[in-house]
């Protein structure tokens, strides 16, 4: 069992947590996951690592509800206990097995988009206590739902950019990246976007036409985290890839983003539903005829 | 009433009706019981070489405990056979019995061989329904083993060594042990509560201690376990976890999947029952291709959740390599069998993405292979197409890099398979053991116990000659 020691709302939607793992925490780097099951009937749902505390034993989640199983993981709180706790899986962060003299020498920029924003802050993070500062452009609907904006002020450059202009630039964060590059003379070499699928692949469209690489992190439905179910495969650079143990970060411009949109509908419930076509807007309604009639 | 027996034939044992089984994940073998396993026990030669033995790859004294099951003495059946077995319930149900000792009974010349496994299984079952338990541990020793996996080579060998007195860790990735037993078998033919977790608690009784959600490889590492947390030695039980595709276009359809994820769904995480959360897709049309014990449970299972199910394997009847028991029960079941036959494509709806029929090409059979079965070679110009929407892939499983990537020196073959002594399971890493299908690629249970028998043995011994 794995003792919560805090639990809080980001805003109306998001939660965090802070999780006794001693294990995960001892070995964990940016970019890597967890899976949580809340109680026995629960599903295996992976989360991003979004801090650690070696020294505490500690592993910070950041989630968003939205079907059953992570509705189920909101109601814990403070002193509770979660069934299962198992980690770190995937890859971490190229980044972070890159040399620093190297990494100082780059030019990255992040692009964060909703529960999206937490991971990147691991990263970026990582990145200033050892000496690099990136900047990180974190994209939301409105004001209200931002999150964490203290905390990564205090890491990084940071640009917020709301969908309805109700606090700092407006606009998406596409509009954002494009502003600073043409009229703010920035240069970027190195992208990294975190976000809904929708967010990443049109991220990936334009730094493709500025040349700049871009590493996504992608979050198709898993079940064991190890390589054993298959379930989490996509396409990369047409090769089928496992994203729980090939990544779960790849290249964004090798990454076929409609197949992984699509997979992601496989067991998707009416309240998923909603709020992917929030997160996704109208591009999510591809006209993949499929909404009308899995349930 | 006595029951009568006829020496050429076992006694029958009681199954749930085809019908009634097809909708319910009871388990469909009812077993023996005291009167039925006594009678069938007269069947028994009691030979003098009993060849039986040399097919049960942990020579459990078969002829001894079948002449207690005469007697009426079910707990000394029961620890003759705990000598050489630490999961009695298991193998009684899940070996393939006609391969093993049954293959080798002198009976079966001319009539049908003595029901080893089903006596087995009745030993087993009376054991846990009187609480007789194994024989506790010795006195500790004080030394600590580490065991990777809680599958049942990893069981076995963490089971043996507790009796010899080691501190015995099990790290385990799943949330639960049974590794296939767990995971992969469904509850149908190996019930959970009721079979692996008293056979798993009856380890733990030993004094063995598991620790799950721990992914050696990630949580922490071999040299971490050896080097700082004091383990002398380690086994590796890591099974052969990784599924394998066909490569054929269409494979990441929606409604594809293979029969790891879809047992997984069903059995670790109960997607049958209403009271866990795990979805699955049940399906109207199910294929299934592949023809073994993992092809013949996937599809069993789909029957189960409502649908028509089909098995598609490329070569004929005879080479399935399924389980016996198995293809006769799923075809009882109503499962139909399309052999010689083979996907090419996947078509997918280009509107769903859903999965909506299946390509097949028919096959027949050459020259014989490498396996020394008749290789299947496409009919050229036989393609045709069947309707579904679901496909599951059951196409074997290879072990998984985690651990041999992170162990230094440790060495794998091509196949991504633990190279080990097949006699100690010793590998390249000194302390290091390894067992089971890690080892050999996907096998059976019982070869599985029978490896990490071996290797407990040679733990001792390593450790032994260590310290002294
Ligand atoms: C490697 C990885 C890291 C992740 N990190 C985080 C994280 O840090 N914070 C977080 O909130 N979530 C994260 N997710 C997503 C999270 O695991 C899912 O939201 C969760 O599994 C949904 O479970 P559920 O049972 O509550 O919803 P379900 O009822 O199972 O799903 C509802 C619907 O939402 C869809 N869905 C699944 N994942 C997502 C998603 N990421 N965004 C939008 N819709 C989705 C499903 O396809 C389904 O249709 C991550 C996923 C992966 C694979
Ligand atoms: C669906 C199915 C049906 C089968 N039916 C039969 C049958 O009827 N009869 C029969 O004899 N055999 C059958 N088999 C084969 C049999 O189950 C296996 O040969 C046997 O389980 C192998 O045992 P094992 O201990 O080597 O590995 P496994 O049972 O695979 O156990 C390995 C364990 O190690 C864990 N693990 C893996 N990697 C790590 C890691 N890095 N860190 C920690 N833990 C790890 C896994 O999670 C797993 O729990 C079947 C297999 C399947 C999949
Ligand atoms: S363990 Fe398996 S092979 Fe050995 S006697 Fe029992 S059923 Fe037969
Ligand atoms: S070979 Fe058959 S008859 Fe002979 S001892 Fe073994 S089970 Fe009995
Ligand atoms: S989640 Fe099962 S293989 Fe990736």
């Amino acid at each position: 069992m794995y003792r919560i020691l805090s639990a809080e709302k980001l805003n109306a939607v998001i939660y965090r947590m802070v999780v006794e793992a001693p294990r995960v925490a001892e070995h964990c780097l940016p970019g890597q996951f967890i899976i949580v099951r809340a109680d026995e009937e629960g599903e295996r749902i992976p989360l991003t690592i979004c801090d650690y505390d070696r020294k505490a034993g500690t592993i910070t989640i950041v989630f968003q509800p939205i079907g059953n199983s992570t509705k189920r993981l909101a109601e814990f709180k403070t002193g509770d206990y979660f069934m299962d706790f198992v980690g770190p899986l995937g890859k971490p962060s190229d980044l972070v097995n890159t040399p620093i003299e190297e990494l100082k020498k780059r030019h990255i920029v992040f692009i964060a988009g909703g529960v999206g924003t937490a991971p990147v802050y691991c990263q970026v993070k990582w990145l200033h206590e050892h000496g690099v500062t990136a900047d990180v452009i974190i994209g939301c609907k409105t004001h209200d739902i931002l999150i964490m904006e203290d905390e990564f002020k205090k890491v990084c450059n940071l640009y917020v950019t709301t969908d309805d202009g109700s606090y700092q630039r407006k606009g998406m964060v596409t509009v954002c990246l494009q502003d600073l590059i043409e009229k703010e003379g920035k240069h970027y070499d190195w992208c990294v976007a975190i976000g809904p699928m929708i967010m990443m692949k049109f991220v990936c469209k334009l730094t493709a036409q500025y040349g700049i690489h871009t590493v996504v992190s992608m979050n198709p439905i898993m079940v064991d985290g190890t390589g054993m179910c298959g379930a989490c495969r996509l396409l990369v650079d047409g090769q089928v890839k496992f994203a729980c143990v090939d990544g779960p970060e790849f290249d964004g411009h090798k990454v076929d983003f409609d197949s992984a949109m699509q997979r992601m509908r496989m067991y998707k419930t009416e309240e998923g539903r909603a709020i992917l076509a929030e997160q996704e807007g109208d591009t999510h309604h591809g006209g993949c005829g499929y909404c009308g009639g899995d349930k | 009433m006595a029951i009568e027996v006829d020496m050429m034939k076992k006694v029958p044992v009681r199954e749930q009706d085809p019908k009634v089984r097809a909708t319910n994940f009871d388990e469909v073998c009812l077993g023996y019981n005291a009167e039925e396993a006594q009678a069938e026990s007269t069947r028994c030669l009691n030979c003098k070489n009993p060849k039986c033995v040399q097919g049960c790859p942990v020579s459990i004294n078969i002829p001894a405990f079948i002449q207690q099951i005469k007697g009426g003495d079910f707990k000394g059946a029961y620890e003759t056979i705990s000598e050489s077995s630490s999961l009695p319930a298991v193998c009684g149900r899940v070996c393939p019995q006609e391969t093993q000792c049954e293959g080798k009974c002198i009976r079966g010349i001319k009539g049908e061989p003595v029901s080893i496994g089903k006596l087995e299984r009745f030993t087993a079952d009376w054991a846990k329904a009187n609480g007789v338990k194994p024989s506790a541990p010795a006195v500790k020793n004080g030394h600590k083993v580490a065991v990777i996996g809680a599958g049942p080579s990893g069981l076995t060998c963490a089971g043996d060594l507790a009796k010899m007195g080691y501190d015995v860790t099990i790290f385990e990735a799943l949330h639960k042990a049974g590794g296939v037993l767990a995971y992969g078998i469904p509850e149908f033919r190996l019930p959970k509560d009721r079979v692996v977790e008293k056979e798993i608690d009856n380890v733990k009784g030993l004094g063995v201690k598991i620790e799950t959600d721990v992914v050696i490889g990630k949580s922490t590492t071999i040299d971490e376990l050896m080097d700082k947390e004091g383990y002398e030695a380690v086994f590796i039980g890591s099974g052969a976890g990784l599924p394998r595709f066909m490569n054929i276009p269409g494979e990441t359809a929606l409604g594809v999947f293979s029969a790891n994820e879809y047992l997984t769904r069903n059995n670790l995480m109960k997607a049958y029952r209403d009271d866990y959360y795990t979805p699955i897709h049940k399906g109207k049309k199910v294929i299934v291709v592949g023809g073994g014990n993992v092809a013949m449970d996937a599809a069993r299972t789909a029957l189960r959740l409502g649908a028509e199910v089909h098995i598609v394997y490329r070569r004929s009847e005879e080479e399935l390599p399924a389980r016996r028991e198995e293809v006769h029960h799923a075809k009882e079941e109503g499962i139909v069998f399309n052999l010689l036959t083979n996907p090419v494509e996947i078509i997918e709806d280009e509107e769903t993405g859903w999965v909506k029929a299946v390509k097949l090409i028919r096959m027949e059979l050459g020259e014989p292979d490498a396996s020394g079965r008749r290789r299947p070679v496409e009919i050229p110009g036989s393609e045709y197409v069947m309707d579904c929407d679901t496909v599951i892939m059951a196409l074997g499983t290879s072990p998984n890099p985690l651990i041999s990537s992170t162990t230094k020196g440790l060495e794998v073959n091509k196949r991504q398979c633990i190279v080990a002594d097949e006699a100690t399971g010793q590998t390249s890493r000194e302390g290091v053991f390894a067992g089971g299908d890690a080892v050999t690629g996907a096998a059976t249970v019982i070869l599985a116990m029978g490896a990490g028998k071996d290797a407990a043995k040679a733990i001792d011994e390593y450790i032994r000659s260590k310290n002294s």
